[in-house]
């Protein structure tokens, strides 16, 4: 009795939590529809998150490259395989680590930016300033922010696919002297349709996540400094703990699908 | 409810000018904690209406219920012949048209320029801004209004905290409105800066012949400006009258607002 009057409280406002998010996207789905469509903002929002993340992503991906090639390379050699390096890489770049990386690096970059930014917004009364102009805040803000998200980790994620794969390229041609053309065709050879579309798609899904939880933690800041700091923090918290049970139910899905 | 104390001699009280702006037995609370009792009032045009009160005495909530920035839990909101709290949201965005609302901390949208601050208001309520006139013209004659034209394509960050209140005063008035609400309209300014704002806000009065309701508990501001004040004490309607009138009360409650 003592454990779950301990139990009781946390339970409560995890469900209370997951109730008002359930609420919140609800309410997305309810606007993103409703004129007006906010364009401008929607493509400044897009540039802000797609370009400014590029150099981060890129780097991210051309060191996991680099790191997974040569780390993989000295057991491949041992059993003599070392010529299928070019399609263990492309597989596991493509499937895997290439969105799953990518999609955790934006939740610390974009995620944390979205709460920070909305929760210092909430907290300076500009949002409460946006109703009172006669703007919805939640679709200047909130609907233009998850859109920009939902499409532009996947394109981050296809640019930070072929940086990994270009770093993994590097070190099999210095380290075996591969040529470009016969890595990458190595890579598309040994990649079909069940690697590439179920990725693919769970990226979106990764990105509606991030400007989801970016948004809801910082529309609902509290009030301070703190509550920033806060917002910012439980929005990337949250976030990849939802990255990982997405990846999984997609795996899941796609196993089902593609029978992988 | 009326007020507990009417000061304001018979004769001085408005009998016949329009009512624009009146609240009826107003209610909210958080939790436990009734903010609100019962809380009447009525702001005629033309008129600067003081409403004095200490910290946490409901003021801010009182003026966010009056926009629909929060719901009163039970009383008649009136705003030019309206009744806000039935009020759909797109009727809503065009009553909130004619009531410019000064924030306390100004609330400039931080992320962009002073010329996209006042043009924001203008997205949303084309239909009232003459179509033969620019929208760069209105932004420029609001921005003269304040003295600060030359900071059109600064950022809000770049100006000091005076100038922010006057640039949002500006953004206030871009829409012409017929009432305006000032929340706290001097606080965190040095006297010499607060002086200067009062003075603006009396000349904009005149200018553009708008009703004001200012909230405030800087006594200075309230004996420059007010034409009659309230005093909101414990969530009620403690006194009304002139800021001669309450200042001589030998009420210990009214008399602590006007101690130094």
């Amino acid at each position: 009795m003592l454990v779950f009057s301990h139990i009781k409280p946390v339970l409560k406002s995890f469900f209370t939590e997951i109730g008002e998010l359930s609420y919140f996207t609800a309410r997305f789905f309810k606007e993103v529809f409703r004129r007006p469509f906010e364009l401008k903002e929607l493509l400044r929002q897009c540039y802000n998150m797609g370009n400014k993340s590029l150099l981060l992503v890129g780097v991210t991906g051309f060191i996991i490259g680099l790191v997974l090639t040569l780390q993989t390379r000295p057991t491949l050699m041992e059993f003599g395989a070392v010529s299928w390096m070019p399609s263990m890489v492309g597989i596991s770049i493509v499937r895997e680590i290439g969105p799953m990386i990518t999609a955790l690096v934006c939740a610390g970059k974009i995620g944390s930016g979205i709460g920070a930014e909305l929760g210092s917004m909430r907290v300076t009364e500009q949002i409460d300033a946006m109703e009172v102009s006669g703007t919805n805040p939640f679709k200047f803000l909130v609907v233009t922010r998850i859109i920009a998200t939902t499409l532009m980790i996947p394109l981050l994620v296809i640019f930070g696919d072929a940086i990994a794969l270009y770093g993994s390229y590097l070190v099999e041609h210095l380290k075996g002297d591969v040529s470009f053309q016969l890595f990458f065709n190595q890579v598309f050879n040994s990649l079909d349709f069940g690697d590439i579309v179920p990725a693919t798609v769970k990226t979106f899904f990764f990105g509606f996540a991030i400007g989801l939880v970016g948004c809801f933690k910082g529309y609902f800041c509290d009030k301070g400094t703190a509550g920033v700091g806060k917002a910012a923090n439980s929005a990337v918290v949250f976030t990849s703990l939802l990255l990982f049970i997405i990846d999984f139910i997609a795996v899941f899905v796609a196993d089902i699908f593609y029978d992988l | 409810m009326k007020p507990q104390l009417n000061i304001l001699e018979n004769e001085k009280r408005p009998k016949t000018r329009e009512v624009v702006l009146e609240l009826k037995d107003l209610n909210k609370s958080f939790e436990d904690n009734h903010v609100l009792k019962n809380f009447s009032m009525k702001l005629h045009k033309g008129e600067n209406l003081v409403v004095m009160g200490k910290s946490g005495s409901g003021k801010s909530v009182m003026i966010k219920c009056l926009v629909g920035l929060m719901e009163a839990d039970s009383g008649k909101i009136t705003v030019m012949n309206k009744d806000i709290t039935n009020l759909n949201q797109e009727s809503l965005d065009i009553l909130r048209a004619d009531i410019g609302f000064l924030f306390q901390g100004s609330a400039l949208y931080d992320s962009m320029t002073v010329r996209e601050n006042l043009e924001f208001p203008l997205r949303r309520h084309s239909k009232k801004i003459d179509e033969n006139i620019e929208r760069d013209e209105l932004v420029v004659e609001a921005l003269q209004n304040v003295g600060l034209a030359h900071t059109i394509d600064l950022m809000p960050v770049e100006l000091s905290g005076g100038m922010q209140r006057r640039v949002a005063l500006a953004r206030t008035l871009i829409l012409n409105p017929k009432i305006i609400l000032y929340d706290e309209p001097t606080s965190g300014l040095d006297p010499i800066t607060a002086k200067e704002i009062i003075v603006l806000m009396q000349d904009i009065q005149k200018k553009y012949n708008t009703s004001s309701l200012i909230i405030t508990h800087d006594v200075d501001c309230a004996r420059v400006i007010a034409d009659r004040m309230i005093l909101l004490i414990e969530g009620t309607n403690y006194a009304e009258g002139t800021f001669k009138e309450l200042s001589a009360s030998k009420d210990p409650k009214i008399m602590a607002f006007f101690k130094h």
